[in-house]
């Protein structure tokens, strides 16, 4: 009763990364609860899967044993976290924010009739006093997240409901295992008697792995280089930046018709608009060709060897020197500083 | 059965990605009046997977409906004139400041309504939130399978639908059983543009609210061409518990709202030394640009 639970991801007999880091996650918050932390995990072929997460603190794991288990599938998944956190009574259930917990989550918030909070940045225990009653609340689940297109920054709280539901995308957390040698005991789901035909009529035809097709107007983040970026090579580190920033790349006409960059990444008026939320331009003089595609991104960061480039004058922040050298320096302080 | 009816749940949504520089005051707080309210996109892609299954089978009725104040209206019409075929407006005080698991509630109930759905499409998220809760919070009320994060409808087949599904590392194709609730990926192709014909068709569809401030040429437009009417429902009409809807049947509320502050209204000019590159990067992350 009252734990803090995680749903542990399976892919390819491996627990997710985005699972640990929120194993790491609840135990902190179970230390500061006073209460145990459980792992659900529910897959095919699972003998010794708790050894992969009671290092990261987990007291109990509870596991879901099954052939039809795997791959993923919403209703069978659905009714195992049921059936645990019915019986279980949870305080905290944490979700990684993938196509597989943002598919699952809502499912199980729906059912139990309980808060559910998507894409949470941090997770904190703190009090709260209703301002309309004057009620108290003791050790609630502070979930964090920006909305409204990331102009806000919103807290949100389950008062009354419980489980208090949250899921965290991947690399949002810190993956660590806890000190010394952590045991935790299993505790097998009995899914003879739990699952029916019912759970099982959506059928997985076929799956593989396929790219994504490139659709850079969606992104709110984009790393763009201009024919100032010199070469294909080089835009590899845009490409780096765009990565480790969760963005898209893209390109000027010049950087394109270079062939540094193909023609659906093209920004500009005989390419694509796009308003992000940053847009960086890298090499990029700003014609106002390519200022039309772009100028109302929310910030603008312009990189270029020219202090009078036109870029400059739209831009919020302009940094005047060589792309190569700056390029693995916001890399580097992203990296050191975004944990 | 060679005809389906199909429920489209959309959303009017202010136009986040519209963020330009405007749209945040001097203070650094949002101005909602600088974004428009629009169809929801994902939405629109949704309605694009329904209007293509009316196009191989003509005989489909396709129902748009979402919930919100009596302005909705405006992306049912929106819908109509891209091919769907009717709309409702969940629409009622007792909505208002419903969090996902109340909106799905209500939005289940008047599917409920409709009666008999043979699919329910909705995006798979509103870009106001951006949560992709309700799509499966309703499947689950409504006790269906859910396919989500859908790429295509390949086909309807002896009740049975097959569906590409878009994940984070590769596709998938599911075969469901109808009825059943779909959510529409971003990656989905495009909804079409207005349809003229049916913009002229269409222009003067009102619902019951909008009708109250029109002249009585209109209330007579409305009685000859019934389809021009945006049927409303509101808590009594959905058969709705109140305790489960807005405010009362939302678990979560929200305790603290913090504008995110975009200090650089002119040029910063730094250079390539690592305390500058540090320190924006730093200022980045503060205001949740980035991270």
């Amino acid at each position: 009763m009252n734990n803090v639970f995680v749903y542990c991801e399976i892919e390819e007999g491996k627990v997710t990364d985005v699972s640990l880091e929120l194993l790491t996650k609840g135990r902190s918050l179970a230390n500061e609860l006073n209460c145990r932390l459980e792992a659900v995990v529910a897959g095919t072929g699972l003998d010794g899967i708790e050894k992969q997460i009671t290092p990261y603190g987990a007291d109990f794991v509870h596991f879901a044993d099954d052939e039809r288990l795997y791959p993923y599938q919403t209703l069978p998944h659905a009714k195992v976290v049921k059936q645990v956190f019915q019986k279980e009574k949870p305080c905290i259930g944490l979700f990684g924010a993938t196509s597989v917990g943002r598919d699952l989550a809502p499912r199980i918030a729906s059912a139990l009739k309980c808060g559910l909070t998507a894409d949470c940045t941090a997770l904190e225990i703190g009090d709260h006093t209703d301002n309309k009653t004057g009620k108290e609340y003791k050790n609630l689940l502070y979930q964090i997240r920006p909305a409204f297109g990331g102009n806000i920054l919103a807290t949100i709280i389950n008062p009354e409901t419980r489980p208090q539901l949250a899921t965290v995308r991947e690399g949002v957390m810190k993956k660590e295992k806890v000190a010394g040698n952590h045991q935790g005991k299993v505790k097998k789901v009995d899914t003879k008697t739990l699952l029916s035909d019912e759970d099982l009529i959506v059928k997985i035809i076929e799956r593989h792995i396929e790219p994504r097709k490139v659709n850079i107007t969606n992104s709110g983040i984009i790393v763009a280089g201009g024919y100032g970026v010199g070469s294909k090579e080089n835009f590899n580190q845009l490409f780096e930046l765009a990565e480790v920033l969760g963005g898209e790349v893209a390109g000027s006409r010049a950087a394109v018709d270079s062939g540094f960059i193909e023609h659906v990444r093209q920004v500009g008026q005989t390419g694509v608009t796009v308003r992000p939320k940053l847009y960086i331009a890298c090499g990029i003089s700003g014609q106002i060709q390519h200022r039309a595609g772009m100028d109302q991104s929310a910030m603008i960061i312009s990189i270029n060897d020219d202090p009078d480039a036109p870029i400059n004058q739209i831009a919020d922040y302009s940094i005047i020197g060589d792309l190569n050298e700056i390029i693995p320096k916001m890399i580097k302080y992203y990296r050191k500083n975004s944990k | 059965m060679k005809e389906f009816n199909i429920v489209v749940l959309a959303k009017q949504v202010p136009d986040t990605r519209n963020v330009g520089k405007d749209a945040m005051k001097a203070d650094g707080t949002v101005n909602r009046g600088a974004l428009p309210a629009i169809f929801n996109p994902e939405d629109l892609n949704a309605l694009e997977q329904a209007l293509r299954i009316k196009d191989k089978y003509p005989g489909t009725t396709i129902t748009i409906l979402t919930m919100g104040p009596g302005r909705a209206a405006e992306i049912i019409r929106e819908g109509l004139y891209r091919g769907a075929d009717r709309g409702y407006l969940l629409t009622d005080r007792k909505f208002a400041g419903s969090d996902t698991l109340a909106t799905s509630y209500a939005l289940s109930l008047g599917i409920k309504k409709l009666q008999p759905v043979d699919v329910i499409i909705a995006g798979r998220q509103a870009i106001d939130g951006d949560t992709a809760q309700v799509g499966p919070q309703v499947a689950e009320k409504l006790n269906l399978p859910q396919v989500t994060y859908a790429e295509e409808i390949l086909s309807l087949d002896k009740g049975k639908v097959r569906i590409k599904r878009r994940l984070e590392r590769g596709v998938e194709t599911v075969e469901s059983p109808m009825p059943l609730v779909i959510t529409v990926h971003s990656s989905a192709p495009p909804c079409r543009s207005r349809n003229a014909k049916l913009f002229m068709k269409y222009k003067y569809a009102k619902s019951v609210t909008e009708l109250q401030d029109m002249s009585e040429d209109y209330l007579q437009l409305q009685k000859d061409r019934p389809y021009l009417i945006i049927e409303e429902l509101g808590a009594s009409g959905i058969s709705a518990g109140v305790e489960n809807l807005g405010l009362s049947g939302s678990p979560t509320k929200v305790r603290k709202i913090e504008n995110v502050v975009f200090k650089a209204k002119e040029s910063k000019v730094l250079s390539a030394n690592d305390e500058d590159i540090n320190g924006l990067i730093t200022e980045l992350l503060d205001n949740h640009t980035i991270g």
